[in-house]
Formats: structure tokens, C-alpha cells, sequence
């Protein structure tokens, strides 16, 4: 294993996630406002008042334009598990196809076909079966976010599967378990209400900026009022969810919690770290790295186990092991990886020579290591290079947290001065309301890096870590397709940007006429 | 039900629906077809205005066909998904790059606003048009004529070479590329044609298609100029394509021991071993070029129904003939063994079993996408309608 080509690894990783943070610029806003959008015309049909027809015509027009790059940067995710992933491909594609194909045929179609009729069949088709139209397009664009974070829980907590020596891939035995694992429910509540939550700050923002410039005050408060208290629910749920997904990886992703609260040495009573700034080191992991903290003591242990009393389990606790705890070292684990893929090697060889007892000796050997078998290919490597990136993730856990607890705060008061009708007033609140957009992209971003650089190196959680998933090519040929794709994502995002922002500032008098 | 199956009946099923989703995603690549002649049919904006809206009420359709396709093949053929997407990165690749910019110009191209200006925008709808249809073809092509990769599962195991653990590896420097100029056994010819055959079937449905969905007499007229010469190169290409098909040596493999080996005229062969296929495939043909006639000398503008259903009889021929009869439908000119059939890439039995009960939603998706395409396109586009409706491309 001395020529594994990291540079191949950490292109394609670099390239992964650049694709997907793209991806997810947009997707959220989609997930939200295309339930936004289906609320409001269900009032216009309700009432049947004109105005809110307008309204549900301007919002779909600013969906138009985000639905069209969220399309464009999704299609490439999918191909690049072939693409940059292949070993992957193989080792799971039995079990993680399958979302990929069932989310194609029941959300991508009913979606792309039903969206045709949202922007051009105002006047082709009755008012109901457009505004059945409208909900189908809500609801297809979330069953597309349930089945691909089915299968991206999966690989944060591979279930219901069993590997198969013959074929060299794990083959799915059971599909009910893989799709209400803990993990997918959490994964998918928490991340369509973070959608929600984006959606709702960007109506409001927008909606406030007309506030204002005294321009379309009714649109904008009926907006802020629809989208305030859509958002104030999310946002609650949202934090709720959160908690779930803390449980769940303090459940079964022990490092990627450590790493989230910069946790080096375990403890009973665990605090909670509510801010802090990490130092530079990290490799060294006998010592704790906080400069400044504000710990809450018992918190993370409560936070984590729902006892005060739990032990919560750090950086140092699981990379060389804890014999109070129960924890295996790292070290160790490596040798049972080892173990695994050394006898599943023999088992092919037995089995080739036709020597069937040697074959089922091997097999067993290989089946009862199969726990660990992805840390058998760092054999010969410093444990501490399976840590996850620290502080990356500890501030983007924090960031979001934060944000999430703000938002709450934020919706309470918007909601508040509206339904008061003092809003117009409040200037420094509109002008909050408006900041707060970029805010909300944010913590999306840092929800997705938590998530994922947390768990790093691991592909699947413990069986296939990065360097033995990715695609064999010359690693020129990623670094190209990486600027390529740094070059047209950014062109086109700065495009969606400045159109947008004309769109709004044209107002809604100008687009929606008919 | 499914699970009382074979696997190897679940493998044949699953040939199956990646053949009718490959056939239907041929057929709408009349939508790409149609982007290369933007400017060649549409001599006013107000036309060209027209032509943009027709396509742009189906985009989203193609591009969905092709993201399912690829879904599928994933679920149901995963080691092809590996080995091909990881091995011919660059044809993969710059397919991808023409559906990513493809995505956003329809509905940016005529935005205020809009940072690249409405003729770049109109350049990638052409670019898509041009990369997509003869790289799919080319694509699809190596079906038949084979790539350059080896498989060894061996290699997930293997601590000590010093080799990367990955199981498919490219043989080539070019990832794919090499598709258009690899002379052995003048793959490139065949695989050229069969491309080139495409973008020129996808331009001629586009003009069957404009005369069905637009009203307007100049650009019928135009249209049915574009039609004629499309056809005649199209033809060209496609019996070229055909008959070097029908003549090669094809990639078989033995039933008992499932090795692969070379058989003379095995296309051929399958193609009358399956007669059922053989009549698909003559149907296929005939009603392509039925509906050109009527479209021509019968001034129909229904041709693109018979075209249309045409073409995807033709093309799940085609698919059939590469994957069914003992046939390896993703061969290695590299090494024999290493080609894929479908039962030494498919999924388990398990999951074959669960993606086929999926499968039953296709006859309502398609059911759903027929009745809002009727809905929407009872009334041809004209000219009066793209010039009130506001939200338009
Ligand atoms: C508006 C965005 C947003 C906000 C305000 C929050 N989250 Fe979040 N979070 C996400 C958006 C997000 C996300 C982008 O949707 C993620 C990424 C992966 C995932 O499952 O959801 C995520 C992941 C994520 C994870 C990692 C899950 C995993 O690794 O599987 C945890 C533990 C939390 N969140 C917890 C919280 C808590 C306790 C919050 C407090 C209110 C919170 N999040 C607010
Ligand atoms: C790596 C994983 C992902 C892959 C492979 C992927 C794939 C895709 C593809 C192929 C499309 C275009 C579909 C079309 O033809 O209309 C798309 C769009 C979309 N995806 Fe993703 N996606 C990924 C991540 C996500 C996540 C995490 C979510 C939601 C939680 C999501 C939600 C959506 C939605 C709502 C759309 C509709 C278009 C839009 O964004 O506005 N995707 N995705
Ligand atoms: C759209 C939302 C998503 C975002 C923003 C996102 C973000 C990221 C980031 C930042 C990385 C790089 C981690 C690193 O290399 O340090 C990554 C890696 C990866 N993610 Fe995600 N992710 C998303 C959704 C998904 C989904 C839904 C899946 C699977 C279904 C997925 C699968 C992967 C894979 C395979 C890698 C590469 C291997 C690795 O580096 O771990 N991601 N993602």
C-alpha cells in the first residue's frame, strides 16, 4: 500500500465537494420555496383574491430561475459516484443504486413534468389542477431529498446488507432497514426543514428590502406573514431534528462527534463547549487544543446520551483505545481490517484451488473481522491520518448551531412586528431581515461539512475508507475536470446571481402582469 | 412475484428497462436536435422565440430520461456503471458539461441580466445538441465495438502490490477519447457513424417535431427543406453503421463455461437467432422512414409519431442485439474476460427483486407525462402566443 496516490484521493475528494457544496447552493431553496409557492396559491384558489395570485406568480418566477442551476449541478453528482468514485460503485452499487434510481423515477419526472405546467399552464389547464400541479412539484422535489439522503444515511451507517465474497461487494439484504434507519429519518427531517428555514429567510429578506424601499408593502408583508410563521415551525423542528442527528452520530459515528465539539479526552459529565477557538495543532492528540472556551458542563454528555452521567468518548479515547470504556484502538482496528482482507484474499485462492475446508476457514476468519475491514488499508499507517479535520469541523458545527438558534429568535420577531403591523417601521429590523439571507446559506453550507468532513476518511463508516473508493486515473485529468467544473459552476452561479437580483429589483409589476 | 424469478430472468428484465430507457432517451434527443438549428431555422428573434419555447417545454424531459437512465443502470448494472463512468472519464465528462450548461440556457438565455449574454447561452444550446447526440451514439457504439479496460476483483484484496485496490482500470492515457480514433478493426468508423447517425436523427425528429408543435408557415417551410437533407445524411451514416454492424465480429460468450470470444457476423446472427428482435428492428426502420414520407410528400405533420415510435423500436433493437443471446454488451478489445455481460455486472437477486416492483411506477409515470403533455400542447405554439405570455424563454 506504499503507492497509494493521495493526490488522486484528495482530488477527487476537493472535486466531490465542490460539486456538491455547488449543489447545495440551490436545492434547499428549491426544497423550501416550492412548498412556500404551493401554500400561497392554495390561498389565492382559497379566496380567490387576485393579489395573492400575483404573489404566487412573482415567488415562482425567482424559483424558476434557482430550479434551473439546481438541475444543472445535480446531474453531475450523480455520475460522479461512476465517474470519480468507481470502486464504490462497485463495493456498495448494490445497495446504494437503488435510491439513486428510485429518486429518479418517482421525483425527477414527476417534478420536471408538473413544473411545465406551474410556469406555462396558467391558462391551459383548470385553476385546481394547477395548483395540484404546484403541490405535485413541492412534493416531488422532497421525495428526490428523502430517497439521496437514504442513501447518503446509508453510507453514514451502512444497514441491511451483507458482503458477498463471491461477487467482492456488500448486496443488499434488506431494504425496510435501510430506509428507516435512525440515521435516513433523522437525516431526511433534519435537512428538507433546513430547506424550509432557508426558504423562509430568503422570502422574508426579500420581502423586507421591498418593505424598505416602500414598494409593494402588501406583497411583502402577506409574504413575510406566510413565510414567517412556515419558517417559525421549520426552525423549531429544525433545532429539534438537529438534536436527533447529534444522537444519531454520538450513536454511531463516536469521532465525528468529538471532532464537531473538539472533544481530546473523554469524560462522564462532558461539557459542552457553546464557543471556542481551537489552536493550530491537531495531530498530537494527548493534549486538548482549546485557547478560549465556554464550556456547559454535562451538556454534551446529556447533549449526546440524554444521562449526565454517560461517557463521551474523545479524539484520544478512540484512537488509542479506552479498556475502562470498552474502545479499541485504532491500532487495533487496523489489524482486524487486515485480518479481514488478508482472509478474504486466502478465501479466493482456497476456493480457486478447490481446497473447500481452507475456503470456509478463511471465510469465517474473514466474517467475523468484517467490522473493521476498511481500516485494514491503512496497514503499516499512523493511526491519527483516520482523524477527521478538527477544527474545519468544530466551527462549522458551531456556526450552524448558532445560526440555528438565531433563526428562531429571528422568526419570532418578524412575525411579531408584522402581525403587530409596526413592521414598516422598524428599519433596522428590515435590514436584519435581509443580512440574514446570506446567513441562512451559510449555515447550510456548514450543516453538509459537518456532516461530511466529520467522517472523513470513511466512504462507508469503517468498511471503505477514501482511498480505496475512488476512480484509477491520472490525477491531471481531476485537477482539469475540477477547474472545469470551479470555472462553469462559477460563471453560471454569477449569472443566477445577477439575474436575480435584477428580477427583484424589476419587482413584481413588471413580471407578473398577466 | 419478482422474487419467484431467476436471476438471470431479473438480469433480462433489467436489460430490458435500460434498453426502453436508452430507445426513449434517443428519441427525445429530438430536443437536442433541434437546439443545433436555432439560428439555421429561425431567421427573426420572434422565430427563434418560437422554436426555444417549443424545445423548451421538453427539455426537462430528456434530461430526466438521461439522469433515470443513468440511475437505473447504476441500480441494476453496477459494475458497467463503474468501469465505464471511471474508465471513459472524458467522454462521460464532456457529455456531462453539455447537459450542465445546457440546463441553465433555456431558462436564462433571455433574462436581464444575464452575465453571458443571450447568444453565449444560445451557443451552449448548441454545443449540448452537437456533444450530447454524437457522443451518446459513439457511446453506445463501444457497445458493439468494445473498449480498453480490464477488471480484477482480485485487486480489493491485494495489500502488497503497490497497486491502488481498485477493481476497473483504463488501459488507455485517453479515458474514452480513443473511441474516435482507435483503428483496430476500424472501431473508429463504426463508432463515428453510429454518433454521427444520431445527431442527424435528432435534428430530422426536431423538424417532424416543429411542424407538429408550431404554427407557423415560414418556418414549416423551413423546416421541411432542413427535413430532407437531414434524412439523406442520416440515412447515409446509418447504413454505413448498419451494414459494418452486420459484419463484424461480435463479442459472444459461451453459455456453459461464460467465457467471451470472438464470433463473425454476430450481430447478425443474433439478429435472426431473435427474430422477434429482427422484426422490431425492420419496424423500427420502416416507420422512421414512414414518417419522413409523410411528412414530405404527404404534407402530414403527424410524422414525428411515426418517427418517433420509430426510432425507439429501432434503438431497443439495437440494445437488445448488444446485451441479449449470449452477448457481451460491454466488451474489452483489452482483455476478453474482463467484458461485461449482464450476469457478470448485474446487482443481486435482492436488489434486481426490490428495483423491479419499482419498476411497476413506470406505466404511471409515463401515463402522467403523456397527459400533461397533451394538456399542454393541444394548441400548437404561435406566434401571438410567445409574444403575450410573459414567462416565456
Ligand atoms: C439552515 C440550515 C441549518 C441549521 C440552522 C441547522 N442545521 Fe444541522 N444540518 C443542516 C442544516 C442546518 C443540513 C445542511 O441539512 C445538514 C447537513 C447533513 C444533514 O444531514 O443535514 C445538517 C447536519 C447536522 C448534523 C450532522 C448530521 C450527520 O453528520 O449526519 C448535526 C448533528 C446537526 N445538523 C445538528 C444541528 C443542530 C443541533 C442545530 C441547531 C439548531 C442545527 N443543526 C441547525
Ligand atoms: C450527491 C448526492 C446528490 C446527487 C447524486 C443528486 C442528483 C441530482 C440530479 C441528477 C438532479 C437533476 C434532476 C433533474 O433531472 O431534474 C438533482 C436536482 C435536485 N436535487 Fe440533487 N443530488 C444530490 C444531492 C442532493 C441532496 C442532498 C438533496 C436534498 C436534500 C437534493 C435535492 C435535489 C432537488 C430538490 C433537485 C431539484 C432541482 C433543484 O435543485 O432545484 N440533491 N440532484
Ligand atoms: C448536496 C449536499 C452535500 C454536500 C454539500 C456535501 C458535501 C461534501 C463535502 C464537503 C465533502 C468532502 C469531504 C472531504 O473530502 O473532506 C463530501 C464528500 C462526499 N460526499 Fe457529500 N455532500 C452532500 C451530499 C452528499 C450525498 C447526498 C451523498 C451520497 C448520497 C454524498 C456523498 C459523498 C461522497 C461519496 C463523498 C466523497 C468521499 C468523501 O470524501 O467522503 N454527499 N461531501
Amino acid at each position: 500500500m506504499e503507492h497509494i496516490d493521495f493526490s488522486l484521493v484528495d482530488w477527487s475528494r476537493a472535486q466531490f465537494a465542490l460539486t456538491a457544496l455547488y449543489h447545495w447552493i440551490f436545492v434547499p431553496l428549491t426544497l423550501g420555496l416550492s412548498f412556500i409557492i404551493a401554500i400561497m396559491e392554495t390561498l389565492y384558489v382559497k379566496t380567490g383574491n387576485p393579489e395573492w395570485k400575483r404573489i404566487t406568480k412573482y415567488w415562482m418566477s425567482l424559483f424558476g430561475i434557482n430550479f434551473a442551476i439546481g438541475v444543472a449541478t445535480g446531474i453531475i453528482l450523480e455520475f460522479e459516484f461512476g465517474t470519480n468514485w468507481s470502486n464504490y460503485s462497485w463495493f456498495v452499487g448494490d445497495i446504494f443504486g437503488a435510491p439513486l434510481a428510485i429518486e429518479g423515477i418517482m421525483a425527477f419526472f414527476m417534478e420536471s413534468t408538473f413544473i411545465a405546467i406551474m410556469f406555462f399552464g396558467w391558462n391551459k389547464v383548470s385553476k385546481k389542477f394547477h395548483l395540484l400541479s404546484s403541490w405535485l412539484v413541492a412534493i416531488g422535489s422532497n421525495l428526490s431529498a428523502l430517497w439521496i439522503l437514504v442513501a447518503n444515511a446509508w453510507m453514514q451507517n451502512p444497514t441491511g446488507m451483507q458482503f458477498n465474497p463471491e461477487t467482492a461487494r456488500n448486496e443488499m439484504v434488506d431494504f425496510w432497514s435501510i430506509l428507516f434507519s435512525p440515521v435516513a429519518i433523522n437525516k431526511f427531517l433534519h435537512t428538507i426543514t433546513s430547506g424550509y428555514v432557508l426558504a423562509s429567510i430568503f422570502v422574508i429578506g426579500i420581502s423586507a428590502w421591498y418593505i424598505i424601499r416602500k414598494r409593494e408593502v402588501i406583497l411583502g408583508k402577506r409574504s413575510i406573514v406566510v413565510a414567517g410563521t412556515f419558517g417559525l415551525i421549520a426552525s423549531l423542528y429544525l433545532a429539534f431534528t438537529g438534536d436527533g442527528s447529534a444522537k444519531a452520530v454520538a450513536q454511531y459515528q463516536p469521532m465525528k462527534l468529538a471532532a464537531m465539539e473538539g472533544l481530546y479526552h473523554g469524560s462522564e459529565n462532558a461539557p459542552l463547549v457553546a464557543i471556542g477557538i481551537l489552536d493550530d495543532v491537531e495531530i498530537n492528540v494527548d493534549e486538548d487544543h482549546f485557547i478560549a472556551e465556554l464550556p456547559i458542563p454535562g451538556a454534551l454528555s446529556m447533549l449526546a446520551f440524554g444521562d449526565f452521567d454517560a461517557f463521551v468518548p474523545g479524539i484520544y479515547d478512540l484512537v488509542h483505545g479506552n479498556e475502562e470504556q470498552g474502545i479499541i484502538s485504532y491500532q487495533e482496528k487496523i489489524k482486524i481490517g487486515k485480518k479481514s482482507i488478508d482472509a478474504l484474499k486466502a478465501y479466493k485462492v482456497a476456493k480457486k484451488e478447490g481446497n473447500t475446508n481452507e475456503a470456509e476457514k478463511q471465510l469465517k476468519i474473514f466474517k467475523e473481522n468484517y467490522k473493521y475491514f476498511g481500516f485494514g488499508y491503512y496497514a503499516g499507517h499512523d493511526p491519527h491520518e483516520l482523524i477527521p479535520p478538527v477544527k474545519i469541523t468544530f466551527y462549522a458545527f458551531h456556526i450552524m448551531v448558532s445560526l440555528g438558534t438565531y433563526f428562531i429568535l429571528f422568526f419570532a420577531l418578524m412575525l411579531f412586528y408584522t402581525l403587530k403591523n409596526k413592521i414598516q417601521d422598524k428599519n433596522f429590523i428590515l435590514k436584519l431581515a435581509v443580512w440574514t439571507i446570506p446567513l441562512a446559506f451559510i449555515s447550510q453550507e456548514a450543516g453538509w461539512i459537518v456532516a461530511e468532513v466529520g467522517r472523513q476518511p470513511w466512504v462507508i463508516q469503517d468498511l471503505m475508507p477514501t482511498i480505496a473508493a475512488v476512480s484509477k486515473i491520472a490525477t491531471t485529468n481531476v485537477i482539469i475536470t475540477f477547474f472545469l467544473f470551479l470555472a462553469v459552476f462559477t460563471a453560471l452561479l454569477i449569472a443566477e446571481f445577477k439575474i436575480m437580483l435584477t428580477q427583484i429589483k424589476k419587482g413584481p409589476e413588471e413580471i407578473s402582469k398577466n | 412475484m419478482f422474487e419467484n424469478l431467476s436471476l438471470l430472468a431479473l438480469q433480462e428484465y433489467w436489460w430490458l428497462i435500460i434498453s426502453v430507457l436508452g430507445a426513449a432517451l434517443v428519441f427525445l434527443l429530438f430536443v437536442q436536435g433541434g437546439q443545433t438549428m436555432i439560428y439555421k431555422l429561425g431567421k427573426t428573434e420572434i422565430e427563434r422565440k418560437m422554436i426555444v419555447n417549443s424545445l423548451g417545454r421538453k427539455w426537462e424531459l430528456t434530461f430526466s430520461t438521461l439522469v433515470v437512465f443513468g440511475g437505473a443502470f447504476f441500480a441494476s448494472f453496477p459494475l458497467f456503471y463503474s468501469t465505464s463512468f471511471g474508465g471513459a472519464y472524458w467522454v462521460w465528462m464532456a457529455i456531462l458539461f453539455a447537459f450542465i450548461i445546457q440546463a441553465v440556457s433555456y431558462e436564462y438565455r433571455t433574462k436581464a441580466n444575464n452575465f453571458l449574454g443571450t447568444k453565449t447561452y444560445e451557443t451552449f444550446l448548441f454545443i449540448n445538441g452537437l456533444l450530447a447526440t454524437v457522443l451518446l451514439g459513439a457511446a453506445v457504439a463501444t457497445f458493439f465495438t468494445g473498449s480498453q479496460f480490464s477488471v480484477d476483483f482480485n485487486r480489493l484484496t491485494d495489500l502488497t502490490s503497490g497497486e491502488m485496490p481498485i477493481i476497473s482500470s483504463w488501459e488507455t492515457p485517453f479515458y474514452g477519447l480513443e473511441a474516435i480514433w482507435t483503428t483496430s478493426n476500424l472501431a473508429f468508423l463504426t463508432n463515428l457513424s453510429l454518433g454521427l447517425a444520431v445527431f442527424f436523427l435528432a435534428r430530422l425528429l426536431a423538424n417532424l417535431y416543429f411542424i407538429n408543435n408550431i404554427d407557423d408557415d415560414t418556418l414549416y417551410e423551413r423546416n421541411l427543406k432542413c427535413l430532407k437533407n437531414n434524412s439523406i445524411v442520416f440515412l447515409v451514416f446509418f447504413l454505413f453503421f448498419v451494414i459494418r454492424l452486420m459484419f463484424i465480429d461480435g463479442f459472444a460468450v459461451n453459455e456453459t463455461s461464460k467465457e467471451v470470444f470472438m464470433q463473425p457476423n454476430k450481430y447478425f446472427h443474433n439478429l435472426i437467432e431473435m427474430p422477434i428482435v429482427l422484426i422490431l428492428f425492420l419496424v423500427g426502420v420502416v416507420l422512421v422512414l414512414f414518417g419522413i414520407y409523410k411528412a414530405l410528400f404527404k404534407a402530414s405533420k403527424k410524422g414525428i409519431w411515426f418517427s418517433g415510435s420509430g426510432t425507439f423500436l429501432t434503438v431497443l433493437a439495437l440494445f437488445f442485439i448488444a446485451g441479449y443471446n449470449n452477448t457481451s454488451f460491454y466488451p474489452s478489445t483489452f482483455d476478453l474476460q474482463s467484458s461485461l455481460t449482464i450476469e457478470n455486472s448485474s446487482s443481486s437477486h435482492y436488489t434486481l427483486t426490490a428495483m423491479s416492483y419499482v419498476s411497476l411506477m413506470v406505466p404511471f409515470v409515463i401515463a402522467y407525462i403523456w397527459y400533461v403533455w397533451k394538456a399542454m400542447d393541444n394548441e400548437p405554439i404561435t406566434k401571438q402566443e410567445v409574444e403575450e405570455d410573459n414567462h416565456m424563454y
